[in-house]
């Protein structure tokens, strides 16, 4: 076994007792304690799969922003320290049976598929960047409308489309989205009493 | 464990089926909400892995980006609506949003 293999077993397991454990704990705020954990081993997975800039983005947005606004969000909505509202323990198991059949569905059907294999072949055929793992710049500059990696269009030219068009997109979205969460949040407090 | 294509084909799948379980199951909202973030993480964590061990390139961790700004677009949005809930209601119980039962 050597060490990508060793370091690929710790975080994959990390990743999936972390899940595991979100879907079995009670209190909500060990769930995103346990979500912290899964959340940052897949970072710690997406850095082993030379997605350097992935890894950082998933770090700094999700266990850095989305996670801390979860927290906020438990701070906001919790009417007492470690509010706790139970799921049934038939309903756990009933969720657990499906899942567990839905997982073996799934894990089948990935086995009976025949992916079309790996790296080596993507070097060969000239994409040799993510192969290298030193995915800042090209990330970035196809996000600027150009795609250093590919040769799209097959004329040697670099300039092609890229994803200029889909990273507008979603930059205005996210300013829509950020301008009506605020909105939305803050609405006044009509409180129309437990029931 | 080595770490191949399959390897982490499995755990997007095991990230996926955890998160549709915590969805179905959970009666605090936001852990509904988190459900929904491990479903969006298992997806990256395959978008990733085809970019590692295929030809595809770059193409599947720009993707995993656009997924990664979405949610966290989509847990705002979607708090901003919890906050209304609890203060409409004064909990977060989900099973108790049932004003639009007929």
């Amino acid at each position: 076994m050597n060490g990508e293999s060793f370091l690929f077993t710790v975080f994959a397991l990390a990743t999936c007792l972390g899940a595991i454990a979100v879907v079995f704990s009670q209190t909500v705020v060990r769930m995103a304690f346990w979500l912290v954990i899964s959340l940052g081993s897949t970072a710690a997975l997406f850095f082993l799969a030379n997605a350097d800039f992935v890894g950082a983005a998933q770090l700094l947005i999700y266990v850095g922003g989305t996670l801390v606004l979860l927290v906020f969000g438990v701070m906001l909505t919790a009417s007492g320290p470690y509010l706790k509202i139970a799921t049934s323990p038939g309903e756990i198991v009933m969720g657990s049976l499906v899942g567990l059949m839905f997982l073996f569905v799934v894990f089948a059907s990935l086995n009976g598929v025949d992916w079309r294999e790996p790296s080596a072949a993507a070097i060969e055929t000239g994409n040799p960047v993510v192969a290298t793992g030193n995915t800042l710049r090209p990330i970035g500059l196809s996000f600027l409308g150009s795609r250093p990696d590919q040769d799209l269009t097959g004329d040697g030219d670099t300039l092609t489309p890229g994803y200029l068009l889909p990273f507008e997109i979603v930059s205005v979205h996210l300013l829509v989205v950020l301008i009506g969460a605020a909105y939305l949040a803050r609405a006044k407090r009509r409180a129309v009493g437990p029931g | 464990m080595t770490a191949d294509l399959n390897s982490y084909l499995f755990v997007g799948a095991v990230l996926f089926v955890c998160g549709v379980v915590c969805m179905a199951t959970k009666r605090n909202g936001i852990g509904v909400l988190m459900g929904v973030e491990l479903v969006l993480n298992g997806a990256n964590v395959n978008f990733v892995a085809f970019s590692r061990y295929t030809d595809l390139g770059l193409d599947g961790q720009i993707f995993s980006l656009f997924v990664i700004v979405l949610a966290a677009a989509e847990a705002a949005v979607a708090l901003a609506i919890a906050l209304n809930f609890y203060n409409n209601h004064l909990t977060i119980d989900v099973d108790r949003a049932n004003k639009l039962k007929g």
